[in-house]
């Protein structure tokens, strides 16, 4: 070992390069392995005293390419510390005689501890003097720990789905492990995973490196990768990609798609990535641009490409594993590959066509929704139903767009689509190929977009349906997928959410925030139960899972509340306890509570208003009798007094202001009480020797926490920490 | 197919031909696999929708004894016909499928040199693996694996079986299984896989083309439903009373039961099922439920031939 000089503890140091030679590892999942890798590392060269704890993860990275996962951890010690550590023998009365010359006792306990007599010490403890022995650890070599360490490292990654190339009880990895780096300073550390003994010969690019390059650490690994067509590092093979992906287009004066989920998914589906363009027929642009970026991006992860006016070029952007393509093969490859793709798409486009959109409903019953839950065809009778009410209570509430024809019709056609060739060989343009379809076939505009827009929002960062027929069938569609998949116990745990529920929930929340639809959502629930038992497969649910959904849909609320609109989870708890069935008016509250907690009297009175909950709590264990109304003859305190008299007035305001959903200014109105309640508080004792004067009291507070917590129960208020702890 | 002696369209002779032909890419491949210790053996002669329902795969992955073998199968997917009008789409494509078990260590490069032999040449083609898991319900199988992608086209499907007959299997067998008529297209250079040359001198659709045409109207239009089902439930109850009858047997005498005549019925229930799937006459409910009576029956018969061949190895070794 070529140890360098010694770090900062006069310790010498070496730098670790560990690769794990694999065959080609999911693209998806190399980031988040190498991440791991560093995480388990830091933590185990930390336990073996190796590295420092705190600066552990500093000197580590990870990173990875198809076929490895590279860690380096620089300044290691090359040997652990020597550890003392004082181990207590005999009291010193029995170790020593009173000639002061050692026992049996003390030479068996020298001995045992493997130390000479004459190293044995008397310490000072609370129990008395006792004999104690030094032992020296002797810390062990790096490489010797090393070789214990990195396999249990390598061990320790997670994946999604593993496998066993070797036999049932082999090893298990994301693909088979076929050599293995672990060099210290310089040299080989041994150790073995999976049957594969480390070395110090690493592989370059599976067709035009070589197979086995010599590397002798962190120093020359990534130069000799670099000569051997291997960018191990992500962050060069991005750069390349994104550099090459302008340059190559602005030769044709195009500008690529920027997409940056297809350009992360490149730069780890290869290991020295090229771009190169290729060309299609301009015969296909004939085809709806959604479906032919759809089959370039997902289907071959190509780079769609625009010229100067915006619009879609008959080019393309593949990203290969080469450096070059010289004879043109590998273009002509993926050209004639695509061409086969639109060629299919340009059958669908018209074969699905030859009959109507609508038509396609009956073959609905063929498509498992989910075994309890019947068919597609089942489930589009729901959402009709659903979309129509929808439609009803907006056109009740006197919203001049809500079509409920125009509902039920593209309710009707939403998922005909699903039976189409092109969404069974493009799933991912569901939705948009029955909007396309529908436009084509002359459905009026607004129902074709509503089609087309229904499976919306796909995340937090899609938007909405761009109108309010497709924003009900939208709505409609999701409500019956919550109302249905609880009542029948699928329901989201964990990861494991199959039926994607909580997408449908975000959507649902997210639509009637931005589109600022008044709902009742309690109502909405109970539609949507419902309609679940009142069509096939006539599923009956209970109250029970109605408050279930409806409180999955609050919380997805609050989230987005919190994530989105930057309010914190006490303010959304606050008004949300205050009602939240009118998601728009709840907003409206947390906004008015979140203006107004910055004034100078609001936060302690909110703290007194914690105080009368609590106040009202204790009571309930006093046996007294709970009174309703306040007995005006029973107060005779200033303190009391002043409180009825002012919170009748404050409190006759404060009402008016909220029917008129002036919400800052009822609680601006309500911040007013705050003299008053310090006053009570101050002068007057609640829990009074006299059970009536007591009953009465806590009646007064009572009346004034009910009255003044229809905007927000302030009691929630500085709940704050203890909720996100939880 | 007129006269395959008779020379072709003037067309199709103008353009110089490169790549192998149809057939010389299958003898090769073929040729390359024997070498390789393969057992060459001959396609199933029941119908089947992939080259891993044959039993050279299907029941050799199972049970601890190492096997090679690599055959050709046409394997028909009714759902998939499209009367010979689709340029990639076929009721009935041809596999290649390789089995290696145990699956060698170096198996990736064994795999890409059969490329080379076939005239792929690795340093000016774009070829890798991306990730795609195989999984097939009605044979409770399912591997871990890759789709090959040459120039962006997906030539080979590539997996490390890991379940078999809802059995875990021990020692882990490699699946190869080519794609031949879109790898001979590619090679070819043509763009319909009909005008592939078979020969030098007749054309894939020459040879194919009424198949085609015929499994697809028969698989869509004219099979009659009630007929098939009548034949799904006679195979079925076939392949269910041998299968019970083996349970009955005394260890003894299990070694000549018929458990792989009981495998042919399962494989007729699948085709079947295919075929009433394509018809459109499997509801929501009997999917599912059809799928599993299927794969029942292979389970059982997984658990059987295993079974049968540990009462032969136990008494060979007696």
């Amino acid at each position: 070992m070529r140890p360098r000089a010694p770090g900062p503890d006069g310790k010498a140091r070496a730098d670790l390069l560990l690769e794990i030679g694999c065959e080609e590892i999911p693209a998806g999942m190399i980031l988040k392995a190498s991440q791991e890798l560093r995480a388990i590392l830091a933590n185990q060269l930390a336990t073996h005293l190796l590295v420092d704890g705190p600066t552990a993860e500093a000197s580590i990275e990870t990173f990875g390419a198809p076929r490895r996962l590279v860690a380096i951890a620089r300044n290691i010690r090359v040997k652990q510390e020597d550890l003392t550590r004082e181990v207590m023998g005999p009291p010193r009365s029995v170790a020593y005689d009173s000639a002061g010359e050692p026992t049996r006792a003390a030479q068996s306990f020298a001995s045992k501890q493997g130390v000479p007599l004459s190293r044995l010490r008397v310490v000072d403890t609370p129990k008395g003097e006792y004999v104690a022995a030094r032992l020296t650890i002797a810390g062990k070599p790096a490489p010797q720990i090393l070789s214990e360490i990195l396999p249990e490292a390598i061990r320790e990654i997670s994946w999604p789905r593993s496998m066993v190339w070797s036999g049932v009880h082999g090893p298990r990895f994301i693909r088979p492990i076929r050599w293995i780096v672990a060099t210290l300073g310089g040299e080989t550390v041994a150790c073995a995973y999976a049957d594969v003994r480390s070395g110090n010969h690493t592989e370059g690019h599976r067709f035009l490196g070589q197979r086995k390059i010599p590397v002798s650490g962190p120093r020359d690994y990534e130069a000799r990768l670099k000569r051997n067509f291997v960018l191990c590092r992500p962050e060069e093979r991005r750069q390349k990609i994104e550099r090459e992906l302008k340059s190559v287009a602005a030769r044709k004066s195009l500008r690529p798609h920027e997409d940056e989920a297809l350009l992360e998914m490149v730069t780890y589906l290869n290991e020295y990535p090229t771009v190169i363009l290729g060309d299609f027929d301009p015969v296909f642009l004939g085809l709806p641009e959604e479906i032919l970026i759809t089959v370039m991006r997902d289907h071959q992860k190509y780079f769609a490409v625009e010229n100067r006016k915006k619009q879609l070029a008959p080019h393309f952007l593949a990203v290969i594993n080469l450096p070059r393509d010289p004879k043109g093969l590998v273009r002509e490859g993926h050209e004639r590959v695509l061409r086969a793709r639109f060629v299919d798409a340009q059958f669908f486009w018209t074969n699905d066509q030859k009959i109507k959109l609508g038509e396609y409903l009956p073959k609905l019953a063929a498509v498992t929704y989910e075994r309890r839950l019947g068919s597609y065809r089942d489930k589009v009778e729901r959402i009709r139903s659903l979309a129509r009410w929808l439609s009803e209570q907006w056109v009740a509430g006197g919203i001049a767009q809500a079509d409920v024809a125009g509902a039920d019709r593209a309710a009707e056609l939403a998922k005909c689509d699903l039976v189409t060739d092109m969404v069974r060989e493009f799933t991912e343009l569901q939705g948009v190929v029955g909007g396309l379809y529908a436009l084509e076939q002359g459905e009026p505009e607004e129902i074709a977009w509503a089609v087309y827009d229904h499976y919306k929002p796909h995340g937090l960062d899609d938007p909405v349906p761009r109108n309010l027929i497709g924003s009900a069938v939208a709505l409609a569609d999701k409500l019956d997928s919550l109302m249905a998949c609880f009542a029948v116990g699928v329901i989201p745990t964990g990861s494991s959410d199959p039926f994607a529920l909580r997408r449908s929930a975000l959507g649902v929340i997210k639509i009637l925030l931005e589109q600022k639809l008044p709902l009742s959502l309690s109502a909405a629930v109970s539609a949507a139960a419902k309609s679940l038992k009142e069509h096939a497969p006539r599923i009956e649910t209970s109250e029970a899972v109605e408050r279930q959904v409806l409180e999955f849909l609050l919380d997805r609320a609050r989230y987005i509340l919190k994530e989105r609109r930057g309010y914190a989870y006490d303010e959304i708890n606050a008004a949300f306890a205050a009602g939240a069935d009118e998601l728009g008016d709840a907003v409206d509250r947390i906004a008015a509570l979140q203006a107004i907690r910055k004034t100078k009297d609001f936060d302690p009175l909110a703290a007194s208003f914690k105080r009368i909950r609590n106040i009202l709590e204790k009571s309930v264990g006093t046996g007294d009798k709970v009174q309703q109304a306040v007995d005006t003859a029973l107060l005779k305190e200033a303190g009391e007094l002043q409180l009825f008299t002012v919170a009748q007035q404050i409190g006759r305001a404060a009402i008016q202001f909220k029917k008129e959903r002036k919400y800052r200014r009822a609680l601006e109105k309500i911040s007013e009480l705050r003299p008053s309640v310090d006053f009570f508080f101050d002068k007057v004792l609640v829990m009074d020797e006299d059970a009536k004067v007591r009953r009465n009291r806590i009646a007064l507070l009572a009346g004034l926490l009910k009255e003044f917590s229809t905007i927000a129960d302030f009691s929630e208020l500085g709940a704050e920490e203890a909720r996100q702890a939880k | 197919m007129k006269d395959p002696a008779k020379p072709l369209d003037a067309k199709v002779q103008q353009k110089k031909r490169r790549g192998l032909s149809f057939q010389e890419l299958l003898l090769k491949l073929e040729e390359y696999w024997a070498r390789k210790d393969c057992i060459l053996q001959q396609p199933y002669d029941i119908e089947v929708g992939a080259g891993t329902m044959h039993p050279e795969t299907f029941l050799r992955v199972l049970g601890p004894d190492p096997y090679r073998v690599v055959y050709v199968q046409p394997s028909r997917r009714p759902a998939d016909g499209r009367y010979g009008e689709n340029p990639n789409r076929l009721y009935k494509h041809t596999q290649l499928q390789v089995v290696l078990k145990p699956s060698p260590r170096e198996i990736q490069d064994l795999y890409l040199a059969s490329l080379v032999a076939v005239g792929i040449d690795l340093k000016e083609h774009d070829v890798r693996f991306e990730e795609d898991n195989w999984e097939s319900p009605t044979l409770g199988a399912w591997g871990i694996g890759w789709q090959v992608l040459l120039d962006g086209l997906e030539i080979t499907q590539f997996t490390y079986f890991q379940q078999c007959g809802g059995l875990d299997l021990d020692p882990i067998s490699v699946e190869l299984t080519y794609g031949l008529d879109r790898i001979a297209a590619y090679l070819q250079g043509v763009d319909k896989v009909f005008d592939v040359l078979w020969t030098d001198r007749v054309t894939y659709g020459q040879v194919r083309l009424a198949e085609e045409e015929q499994f697809s109207a028969y698989s869509f239009d004219h099979a009659d439903i009630s007929a098939t089902r009548r034949q799904f439930d006679l195979c079925e109850a076939e392949a269910t009373r041998l299968l019970n009858e083996y349970d009955k047997l005394p260890p003894g005498a299990r070694k000549r039961f018929p458990v792989l005549q009981a495998y042919d019925f399962c494989l007729k229930c699948s085709h079947l099922f295919n075929l009433l799937d394509a018809r459109g006459a499997v509801s929501v409910t009997e999917r599912a439920a059809m799928i599993a009576r299927v794969r029942k029956l292979a389970t059982l018969v997984a658990r059987d031939w295993l079974d049968q061949r540990a009462g032969i190895e136990r008494k060979v070794s007696a």
